[in-house]
């Protein structure tokens, strides 16, 4: 299928807690989920279900212990569970776009590089880039006085609507979202959910974790839904 | 001389230190070391370049010391008198009439021959040791050629004052190879180190080091493209014979601020004024 | 991956005495790849970074060097004088205390220099030129390019480092807890400096760190150093977040959230 983005196979993870005895928690077992170009999957379920975990091995920052990532790639299909880090970052950084739920702030660094940052790495000129991220930073309600301005100072809010901005502007073909909604107030949901929708009608693949059932009914095209695994001793 | 050897060395170490000699000749700037032995007379005073000039006189040689230029000064007499006594070889104020001549802190004014020897008194043969202190780290930096910091020291000057602002021991390099001191001779002598038909053999008898510059051998006064070496000079003639050329030592006349500048070569001045010239004072 | 590496050690094993302080590590640098060395104190990276680097010999392994025109040279046994020269051109050298590489009694402005003077530079005007520009990348107030280091404060004297190591456009350059010793504040625009300096000039850095915060904001990726072995390594964002061995668990847990 030429428009499938991403597609996991079998994919398992767990976690072995070294500190606790050598306690193993199993978190994801046999997962199989494929999104398609121009489509949005949400991924839903109680907390513990795994859903972070879910989205951190599919950009590559947690270590699948089995099964596959395959990631669209350059024209291919690349299996991210066995690439090595380095064709990891440049998955990253082509066709991976990633947003945490919280801003790693970066001393003296000013928001519209924090941004820009992304495109360029992506191959953008520079200027382009930078006027790219100051209008994603207007549309989310930052205003030009901060633009300037490293975010170490900035509200909780304001920090998260960087970073969306940062994961919106270059334009990947796979976004992960994790709560992308969360903090924010109407008007700045609702111009996410824009976002979203504009980042489908160019064709990304979104994978994102929404808590917020009317912002899940407006972006997603459909659920997928996790549960706990029981804790296997 | 009776009671001792000629030129009061015995033969062994005289060979020793013609060993050091030629090694010194073919390695071009490079320092040797060698067995300096105790000299009747202090280190400071000369004994490297003695114990050269030893071990390089034959009896047919002529001899001149200088001392700044002078043939009369108590260093220049002193060495003399003491070859005089200890090898009766011919001695002689004449810098044409010499064949091997020894030196403090000048190089005579007048051209020098392919059939004289220039011996020069060394206080410290090492020309990086105000920068860095380990003698194994400078016999490194000699070995591999490093001589950056050298030119951090020209760098600094031009930055601070201007201008390079080393007037004697201008660093030099030798054969394009080895970075060596010229010893304390004004930069104004510099150029004449350059391609001299005269062999030079550098003495150092308390650091225990002898090193040649044989004839016709390229010496470069370090410098960088847009600051050029400049031999430096004082403005002025000679007061006794008028000189314009040579360089010239100040000389306090009185208790009132009364001074003069005569010729630091005694020699030259002296046959400039037998040839009729006459400086303010004359 | 097919493309080359800049740098590659394999089976590095040194002992002092008893103690194993390298008991078999491989590793592998790309160009303008950062990867940071994190573990203890005694866990041996210091002793990593010295022997990649060629300023110690191992008891066995090779460590190879991809020069600028393709070939390979085995670092530990190369002469003397070409591995000196490296270390004055291609390579660079970040001490934690700045004092170790700079001339104290020699102006800000020589000790960029001298590095430019090593490499044959005899041009005053341009060498000069060349170390104001690097002073104002490093932001030190070009005014004082005529000062001497030691009336300059910590911070500074650290970018003075910097600047001096850089003034080659060397391609790889080894850092020893660059930010170690210094204030926090000061840190963070040291940090910030070498972070925007590394991207501009497309530097390789093997950077010895015991603080996973300095990893973090810096490398692409992360050793971790134990008794002598890389017991894990990965993507910054993979050690630091799903750490695997128990030590780099430990590792990461002590921390304060960084």
């Amino acid at each position: 299928m030429p428009d499938m983005m991403l597609r996991t196979e079998g994919l398992t993870k767990g976690f072995t807690l070294h500190l606790q005895g050598g306690l193993r928690l199993a978190v994801l077992a046999g997962i199989d989920l494929a999104v398609r170009a121009g489509e949005c999957v949400a991924l839903t379920g109680p907390s513990g279900a795994g859903k972070t975990t879910l989205l951190r091995s599919l950009y590559g920052t947690c270590r699948a212990d089995g099964g596959r990532i395959l990631i669209r790639h350059r024209g291919t299909l690349l299996d991210l569970a066995a690439a090595d880090p380095r064709a990891i970052v440049a998955v990253r950084t082509e066709t991976l776009g990633y947003v945490s739920q919280f801003l790693r702030v970066v001393p003296r660094v000013a928001a519209r590089e924090i941004v820009a940052e992304a495109a360029i790495a992506r191959g953008q000129a520079p200027a382009a880039a930078r006027a790219a991220a100051e209008a994603l930073l207007l549309r989310l309600a930052i205003p030009a006085r901060l633009h300037d301005l490293p975010p170490a100072t900035f509200s909780g809010g304001e920090q998260q609507r960087v970073n969306l901005a940062r994961g919106f502007v270059a334009g990947h073909p796979i976004l992960l979202l994790d709560e992308p909604t969360a903090a924010l107030d109407a008007a700045n949901r609702a111009t996410v959910l824009t976002l979203i929708s504009e980042a489908k009608a160019r064709g990304a693949a979104i994978v994102t974790i929404l808590h917020d059932a009317a912002a899940l009914a407006a972006a997603a095209d459909r659920a997928f839904p996790m549960t706990a695994l029981q804790d296997a001793a | 001389m009776n009671g001792y050897n000629f030129a009061y060395l015995d033969e062994q170490t005289k060979r020793m230190i013609r060993r050091a000699i030629l090694k010194a000749v073919a390695i071009p700037g490079h320092q040797v070391p060698f067995a300096s032995r105790e000299m009747p007379l202090p280190y400071g005073w000369g004994t490297g370049g003695i114990q050269v000039t030893a071990s390089i006189l034959g009896r047919e040689d002529v001899l001149k010391v200088i001392d700044q230029g002078a043939d009369d000064t108590t260093n220049a007499v002193s060495i003399r008198r003491f070859f005089a006594a200890t090898a009766g070889v011919q001695t002689t104020t004449r810098t044409a009439d010499a064949s091997v001549i020894q030196t403090r802190h000048r190089i005579p004014e007048a051209p020098l021959t392919e059939q004289q020897i220039l011996v020069y008194q060394v206080p410290q043969p090492e020309p990086l040791y105000r920068l860095e202190p380990s003698r194994a780290e400078t016999t490194r930096m000699h070995a591999l050629a490093e001589y950056g910091a050298m030119h951090v020291k020209l760098y600094e000057d031009i930055a601070r004052l201007g201008q390079v602002a080393i007037s004697y021991d201008y660093p030099v390099m030798v054969n394009g190879r080895y970075l060596t001191s010229p010893s304390p001779i004004p930069a104004f002598d510099n150029p004449k180190l350059h391609r001299m038909p005269a062999l030079q053999l550098f003495g150092a008898g308390r650091e225990k080091r002898i090193y040649a510059i044989p004839p016709y051998t390229d010496v470069r006064s370090l410098d960088f493209e847009d600051h050029p070496f400049r031999p430096h000079r004082a403005d002025a003639a000679c007061a006794l014979c008028g000189s314009r050329q040579s360089y010239l030592d100040e000389v306090v006349t009185d208790n009132r601020g009364g001074r003069m500048f005569v010729c630091s070569d005694t020699d030259h001045c002296a046959s400039r004024r037998a040839a009729g010239c006459e400086g303010v004072a004359a | 991956m097919s493309d080359p590496t800049l740098l590659s050690a394999r089976g590095l094993r040194l002992s002092f005495g008893a103690i194993p302080a390298l008991a078999g590590v491989d590793l592998d640098l790309w160009p303008g790849e950062v990867l940071a060395v994190v573990g203890e104190s005694g866990s041996g990276k210091t002793t990593l970074l010295n022997v990649l680097s060629g300023r110690v010999r191992p008891d066995a392994g090779v460590v190879w060097y991809r020069d600028p025109d393709g070939a390979l040279h085995d670092v530990h046994a190369m002469e003397a004088p070409l591995l000196r020269r490296l270390h004055r051109s291609d390579w660079g050298f970040v001490h934690q205390d700045p004092r170790q590489s700079l001339r104290m009694g020699v102006s800000a402005g020589g000790n960029v220099g001298e590095r430019l003077m090593a490499a044959g530079a005899r041009h005053y005007g341009r060498i000069r030129a060349s170390a104001l520009d690097w002073l104002a990348e490093v932001e030190i107030d070009p005014a004082r390019i005529d000062d001497l280091p030691r009336i300059f404060s910590g911070g500074m004297l650290q970018r003075l480092q910097v600047a001096r190591t850089l003034a080659t456009h060397p391609r790889l350059v080894f850092m020893d807890e660059p930010t170690g010793g210094l204030d926090v504040s000061v840190q963070a625009r040291l940090l910030d400096l070498i972070r925007r300096l590394v991207a501009r000039h497309g530097l390789a850095v093997v950077l010895v760190t015991h603080d996973l915060a300095v990893a973090r904001l810096l490398a692409q990726r992360i050793v971790v150093m134990r008794r002598g072995l890389a017991v894990e390594t990965g993507l910054t964002d993979q050690v630091l977040e799903d750490p695997q061995h128990p030590y780099t668990q430990l590792l990461v847990s002590s921390v304060l959230q960084a």
